[in-house]
């Protein structure tokens, strides 16, 4: 069953330019995506390509100065406000990704306590911390008091009580030593295995590669390509879009080779054509032309008019 | 936990004793290099009828005409055997004064600061809360307006308005003129409380207001609101929640901080009002040269303002987990 669909998604800035101009920027552009029971999709992309956006989109949590088009669906009902109030925090979570997302002056223990919790889920969370091997003492803790791996797994365990459906992992694994992202990412697959929908928002396409079903590479705000994992692998043959390519071979163990266009491209180039025209080696005039739409692809879908 | 508080009042005595010798020293030498001269000041209308030997007397009655290192070491020697003098003007000891003026004062200042902090906070909340609106824009006019206003000139408008007009409370005075003090009732005291402690309140409003303002506002925007909203914690839950929590500390930390204002004020509002409390004392004292009582209610002053200021720190200190966790960082 899909339980997250995104369709046709973008998220634009205003803010006041020169005068009282009011200027737009996109951030997210005419974004697509699936995440379907028991599945684990990785959106992968550098800083500042407008992952955490999408995050903040679907838990509708964005901010004022913010327009958002598009849908999203969760169960195939589209999330409006009376829905995302039901779902958010129950069936709906966030895993965001660092200790300031607590409340500095409330102990964890309470804070975990969400008002939508009830007795079922308190007591889930105390087997949980037993798992997690987090001792009774952490609850009465204040989050600057937790260590680094404290506290990442209290942020987990806001999310894996028995009644979430979908999880939006934001970030993760960020600067993690490496038994601590294999520790980190473990956890998510076992949530998967009992059906959840994980969708998992990182910059690390190794630790994404390690679980991920299914791959959604971010480039200047949109998904340019979505692949299986498997795809993944050899000299990239596979995939399909050449920013895919190129990042696959920019990884220290296919080749090393530095990757064009990491500065993500905008501007009127963004606007008007294909926006990683301006770094692709097989770059032709029909790139300028217009934003390549959509296709399916040999199982995924790809962003671009000359893949094949 | 117990040794840090021990810690901390045992620093902050030291720092209140040499603050008050400090206090004391510096009050006692620029009494004595003011152009008032307490004896013409006693005699007054009577200047006629005094001579320059009955002023010499009343100068040597008083122990004026010893030299200043004299004269302050044998006030300070008194002080520290627990007698703070006689007041010249009232010729009452000076204990007794600032007692009784004390206890006018205090109500005026304790109902004066609530009102401050309560009104303060509820409007920095709603402003925050509808940031940007109407009512904020509302909320943070009157405070820049309040803020930029001397309350002195407060006083007089709403005891032209009040009194004067609408005739519905007096003009000054903490009991009514003419009346026995057996038969001074509570409300009639309440009746000549009200315009004084409004006036003193209107100015602490503005402070607490625009913080409480900006720093609810500061928390509605944090990562840990966006974290709560994203869990189903929404509206006004969120304020009790995670608002208040974060905001009451600081809050409270300007509130007990404001005790110098609170005073400066109440020398004001007393002075327009005619109200007997501290701050009218105050000016007496010092428009006519009463050495003694005058360094009393520095000293009182100094006093108050300085556990004001110590509750304030405390508050920040040791009430706040963050605080009391990093203990390196008490000073």
């Amino acid at each position: 069953m899909t339980l997250l669909e995104v369709k046709d998604l973008s998220i634009s800035f205003l803010h006041y330019a020169k005068g009282s101009r009011r200027d737009k920027t996109n951030v997210v552009d005419g974004l697509d995506l699936e995440v379907h029971e028991g599945e684990i999709v990785a959106v992968v992309g550098a800083s500042g390509s407008g992952k955490s956006l999408l995050a903040h989109a679907v838990m509708g949590i964005l901010p004022k100065n913010v327009l958002v088009s598009g849908d999203v669906s969760y169960k195939g009902e589209r999330l409006d406000a009376a829905r995302l109030k039901r779902y958010r925090g129950t069936e709906i979570a966030l895993v965001p990704q660092s200790v300031a997302f607590l409340d500095p002056l409330m102990k964890v223990g309470e804070q975990l306590h969400a008002p939508a919790d009830g007795r079922e889920q308190a007591a889930e969370r105390r087997t949980l911390f037993q798992k997690l091997k987090l001792s009774r003492q952490t609850e009465k803790l204040f989050p600057f008091q937790l260590s680094g791996g404290m506290a990442r797994k209290v942020l987990f365990s806001t999310a894996a009580v028995a009644r979430t459906r979908l999880i939006i992992a934001d970030e993760p694994t960020p600067g993690m030593h490496e038994s601590d992202v294999r520790e980190a990412l473990a956890r998510f697959k076992s949530l998967a295995e009992k059906g959840c929908g994980v969708l998992l928002i990182t910059h690390d396409i190794e630790a994404a590669l390690r679980i991920a079903d299914r791959i959604a590479v971010f480039y200047a705000g949109t998904a340019v390509e979505i692949a299986r994992a498997e795809d993944f692998s050899g000299s990239g043959e596979q995939l399909r879009h050449p920013y895919t390519k190129a990042l696959w071979r920019a990884l220290p163990q296919n080749g090393f080779e530095p990757l064009k266009g990491a500065g993500q491209a905008s501007g009127p180039a963004v606007e008007l054509g294909c926006p990683f025209g301006s770094c692709c080696g097989s770059a032709t005039g029909r790139c300028a032309e217009g934003k390549p739409e959509p296709r399916e692809l040999r199982g995924g879908w790809v962003r671009c008019v000359h893949a094949s | 936990m117990l040794r840090l508080i021990a810690g901390f009042i045992g620093k902050k005595a030291i720092r209140l004793l040499t603050l008050l010798a400090a206090v004391s020293v510096i009050s006692f030498a620029l009494v004595n290099a003011s152009p008032v001269d307490p004896v013409q000041a006693y005699i007054g209308a009577d200047v006629m009828r005094v001579g320059p030997e009955q002023r010499a007397e009343i100068a040597a009655y008083w122990g004026l005409d010893r030299p200043f290192p004299e004269r302050f070491l044998k006030w300070a020697n008194a002080l520290l055997h627990g007698d703070m003098g006689t007041s010249m003007i009232y010729r009452e000891p000076v204990v007794k004064v600032i007692g009784e003026r004390f206890l006018s004062s205090v109500w005026l200042m304790a109902l004066a600061w609530t009102f401050s902090g309560v009104i303060g906070f509820a409007a920095g909340i709603a402003a925050a809360m509808r940031k940007d609106s109407w009512i904020d824009r509302l909320i943070k006019g009157f405070c820049y307006t309040l803020a930029s206003t001397p309350a002195f000139w407060i006083g007089l408008l709403l005891m032209m308005l009040f009194s004067v007009w609408l005739g519905w409370l007096p003009v000054g005075l903490s009991v009514p003129a003419g009346v026995l003090a057996d038969e001074v009732i509570l409300l009639d005291r309440l009746r000549h409380l009200i315009l004084p402690a409004v006036t003193l309140s209107v100015a602490g409003i503005a402070p607490i207001a625009l913080h409480t303002r900006q720093k609810l506002a500061d928390v509605l925007e944090s990562d840990y609101i966006l974290f709560a909203r994203a869990r189903g914690v929404s509206g006004l839950a969120l304020i009790r929640r995670h608002g208040l929590r974060n905001i009451a500390l600081p809050a409270l930390t300007l509130q007990f901080a404001s005790f110098g204002e609170l005073f400066g004020g109440a020398v004001l509002a007393e002075q327009v009002f005619s109200y007997p409390g501290l701050g009218q004392a105050t000016v007496e004292a010092g428009l006519r040269g009463d050495v003694p009582l005058l360094m009393g209610l520095v000293l009182c002053s100094t006093l108050f303002v300085f556990t004001g200021n110590t509750l304030a720190d405390f508050l920040y200190r040791i009430v706040d987990p963050r605080m009391r966790a990093g203990k390196g960082m008490i000073r």
